[in-house]
C-alpha cells in the first residue's frame, strides 16, 4: 500500500530505461579507471628483452618477479618511499590530531585563521609547494635528502591528517567524555579511555591516506630530495630511457598489498559496527 | 583556574601544528618570493637584492607556457567535471547498499603511484600500442596517427588522474542533499528535466565548485602528464620552473614563476573562498 502511496509519479519507463543509462555509463567509467593497472599487472608479467618493458606483447614470464629485487637502486628508492610514508604518516598523525580537537571541540580566536591555513595547503599547487620548501632549503644551506623529503611530505599531510581525524571527531557524542569529566576524570584520561578508541578509526584512515599520499607524490619530491632517490622519482628518471619490468612488479606487489589492507580494514569496521548495532 | 586553562587549552593544542606549518609551508612561500627578487648567477651564487626584473622577464618570455597551463587546466578541469557528475549522481541516488564499493573502485588507482599511472596511458597510447597499433593494424587509420605529444594526451592524462578528486565531493555534494526536496519537485509536476537541473544542480553546487578548484590548481601546476605523455609543443609552466631550477640553475626565475603561478591561484583560491566560505571546502577535501 505504501508503494502506491508514495511513488505515483516517478516510475515511468523512460526514466527506468535513462537509470539503467546511467548505472550502464558508471560501469564504463570504472573499467576506464582500471584500465591501466590492467596494462601494469598484464605487461609485469611481459617478455622483457634488453631488461626494459616491451609495448607488445611478447609472451608470459615470471623472469621479473624471480628478481624483482634485482636492481638495486630501484630498492632502494622503495625502502626510502616506504620510510617517508610511515614517517609522515605517523608524525602528521602527532601533530593534527590535537589542532583536529581544537577545532571541533573550542570556539577559540585562531580558528577563521587556522581553517585558512588548512585550507591553503590542501589547495596549494604541488609545484609552488615544492618550489618554495627548496627556496628555504636552498638559502638556509639544508643539504637536500630523505631528511627534507620527510619534512616536506609531513608540510603536506598534516592538513589532510586534521580534515580526515576532524570529520571522524564531528560525528561523535559529547556526552562519553562529558559523563567521563563528571566521573572525575581529567581531560588527559578522558582523551586516552574514552576520545580516543572512538577516533582511532579516523586516525588509522587518516595515516592510510598519509602513507598513500607520501608514496604517490612525484612532484614536490622532486623539487627537494637531492641526490636521493624514491620510488617515484626513479620511475620517472626511467621514463624516457625505458622502463625495466621491476617497475611494475614492485608496483603490482604494492597496489595487491595496499588492496588487501584496505579491504581487512573496512572488513574490521564493519564488523565492529555489526557488533555495535547488533 | 579552570577557566583560564579553557581559554588555553585550545591555543596549546594547536600550537604543535601552526608551528609545522609556519615553518615550513608559510615561511618557505616567503623565501621563494625572496629568491625571486634576488641576483647573480648559477657559479658565484645569489644575493638577497630588490630585483625585480625575473618577473617581467619571465612573463615576457614564458607567457605563452602561462595561458597554456591555464588552459589545459580548464579544459580537463570542465571535462573531468562531465565524466564525472552523472557517476557521483548515479552513486549517490541509486548506488543503494554499494555505494562504499562503487567509491573504493574507483579510487584503486590510488594504490598504484601517480608516476606508473601516467607511465602505463604512455604504453597505452603509444603509436605502436594496442590502441593504435590494433587500428593502424587493420588499416582503420592512416600509419602516420599519432595521440601521444599532442595535447589531447595531456589533457586526456591530466583527466584520468583527475577523476577521483573530482567524484568524491560530488558525491557528498549529492550524498547530502534531502530526498524529500526533490520528492516534493516531482510532486509540484517539476518534469525530472527541470528538478534536475532547478534543484539538484544547484544544491550540489558547494562540490561542483570544491572540486573545480581542487582540480584546477592541481591540474595547472602539474609538470608530470606533459614530460611523458606531451612533446616540445606542450610545455606547461611547471616543466619552465623544474627546468630553470635544475637544468639551467636559473634559482631567481624559477622563484619568480612559480611565485608568479602562485599569487594567480591565490587570486582563484580568495574568490572561492569569499563566495563559499573556507569550512565546506574541507567537507570536501578528503
Amino acid at each position: 500500500m505504501s508503494a502506491a502511496v508514495t511513488m505515483p509519479v516517478t516510475r515511468r519507463p523512460k526514466l527506468e530505461i535513462g537509470r539503467r543509462l546511467l548505472a550502464a555509463y558508471t560501469g564504463l567509467v570504472i573499467i576506464y579507471t582500471m584500465i591501466p593497472i590492467a596494462v601494469m599487472i598484464v605487461f609485469s608479467f611481459n617478455i622483457a628483452p634488453n631488461g626494459r618493458v616491451a609495448l607488445k606483447w611478447l609472451g608470459f614470464t615470471l623472469d621479473a618477479y624471480r628478481h624483482a629485487f634485482g636492481i638495486q637502486d630501484l630498492t632502494g628508492a622503495l625502502i626510502n618511499s616506504l620510510i617517508v610514508g610511515m614517517g609522515s604518516a605517523i608524525i602528521s598523525i602527532i601533530l593534527g590530531t590535537p589542532l583536529a580537537l581544537a577545532l571541533t571541540r573550542y570556539n577559540f580566536r585562531a580558528r577563521t585563521a587556522t581553517d585558512i591555513i588548512i585550507f591553503a595547503d590542501i589547495a596549494a599547487p604541488a609545484v609552488v609547494v615544492g618550489a618554495s620548501l627548496l627556496s628555504l632549503f636552498l638559502e638556509l644551506n639544508i643539504p637536500r635528502g630523505l631528511i627534507t623529503i620527510l619534512i616536506s611530505h609531513v608540510a603536506f599531510n598534516v592538513a589532510f591528517a586534521v580534515v580526515v581525524i576532524r570529520a571522524r571527531m564531528t560525528g561523535l557524542d559529547r556526552s562519553l567524555d562529558r559523563a567521563a569529566a563528571d566521573l572525575g576524570a581529567t581531560p588527559w584520561i578522558a582523551f586516552w579511555t574514552v576520545t580516543m578508541p572512538l577516533i582511532l578509526p579516523g586516525i588509522v584512515g587518516a595515516g592510510l591516506l598519509g602513507f598513500a599520499m607520501s608514496i604517490d607524490d612525484l612532484i614536490i619530491t622532486n623539487f627537494v630530495a637531492g641526490q636521493t632517490l624514491t620510488f617515484p622519482l626513479w620511475v620517472y628518471g626511467a621514463t624516457k630511457i625505458g622502463t625495466p619490468p621491476q617497475v611494475f612488479v614492485l608496483s603490482t606487489i604494492i597496489f595487491a598489498t595496499g588492496v588487501g589492507l584496505a579491504v581487512i580494514n573496512s572488513l574490521i569496521n564493519r564488523r565492529a559496527e555489526h557488533r555495535r548495532g547488533g | 583556574m579552570r577557566r583560564l586553562s579553557r581559554h588555553f587549552a585550545p591555543y596549546l593544542l594547536s600550537l604543535p601544528s601552526w608551528a609545522y606549518l609556519t615553518v615550513f609551508f608559510v615561511i618557505p612561500l616567503g623565501s621563494m618570493l625572496g629568491l625571486a627578487l634576488a641576483t647573480g648567477d648559477p657559479l658565484d651564487g645569489y644575493v638577497a637584492s630588490d630585483n625585480f626584473s625575473e618577473f617581467s622577464l619571465g612573463f615576457s618570455q614564458y607567457h605563452a607556457e602561462f595561458v597554456r597551463s591555464f588552459f589545459y587546466g580548464a579544459v580537463s578541469t570542465v571535462i573531468t567535471l562531465v565524466i564525472a557528475y552523472p557517476v557521483a549522481y548515479w552513486i549517490a541516488f541509486y548506488g543503494g547498499r554499494n555505494k562504499s564499493t562503487y567509491l573504493f573502485l574507483l579510487v584503486l588507482p590510488f594504490f598504484v603511484t601517480f608516476v606508473i599511472r601516467v607511465l602505463a596511458w604512455e604504453f597505452i597510447l603509444s603509436d605502436e600500442g594496442f590502441v593504435l597499433g590494433t587500428l593502424k593494424s587493420l588499416g582503420l587509420i592512416p600509419q602516420t596517427t599519432h595521440i601521444l605529444s599532442t595535447q589531447w594526451a595531456v589533457i586526456g592524462g591530466l583527466v584520468y588522474n583527475s577523476l577521483a578528486y573530482y567524484v568524491m565531493p560530488l558525491y557528498v555534494a549529492l550524498e547530502k542533499i534531502d530526498r524529500r526536496v526533490v520528492r516534493a519537485a516531482n510532486d509540484l509536476y517539476a518534469t525530472p528535466r527541470v528538478a534536475f537541473t532547478r534543484v539538484i544542480i544547484p544544491l550540489s553546487a558547494p562540490g561542483i565548485f570544491a572540486g573545480f578548484l581542487l582540480v584546477f590548481v592541481t591540474n595547472v601546476g602539474d609538470f608530470v602528464n606533459a614530460y611523458i605523455l606531451g612533446g616540445p609543443g606542450t610545455y606547461m609552466i611547471g616543466n619552465v620552473i623544474q627546468d630553470s631550477f635544475f637544468d639551467n640553475q636559473d634559482y631567481p626565475l624559477a622563484a619568480a614563476l612559480s611565485s608568479m603561478l602562485m599569487f594567480l591561484l591565490m587570486v582563484a583560491i580568495f574568490l572561492y573562498a569569499k563566495t563559499f566560505g573556507t569550512d565546506t571546502i574541507q567537507d570536501y577535501a578528503a
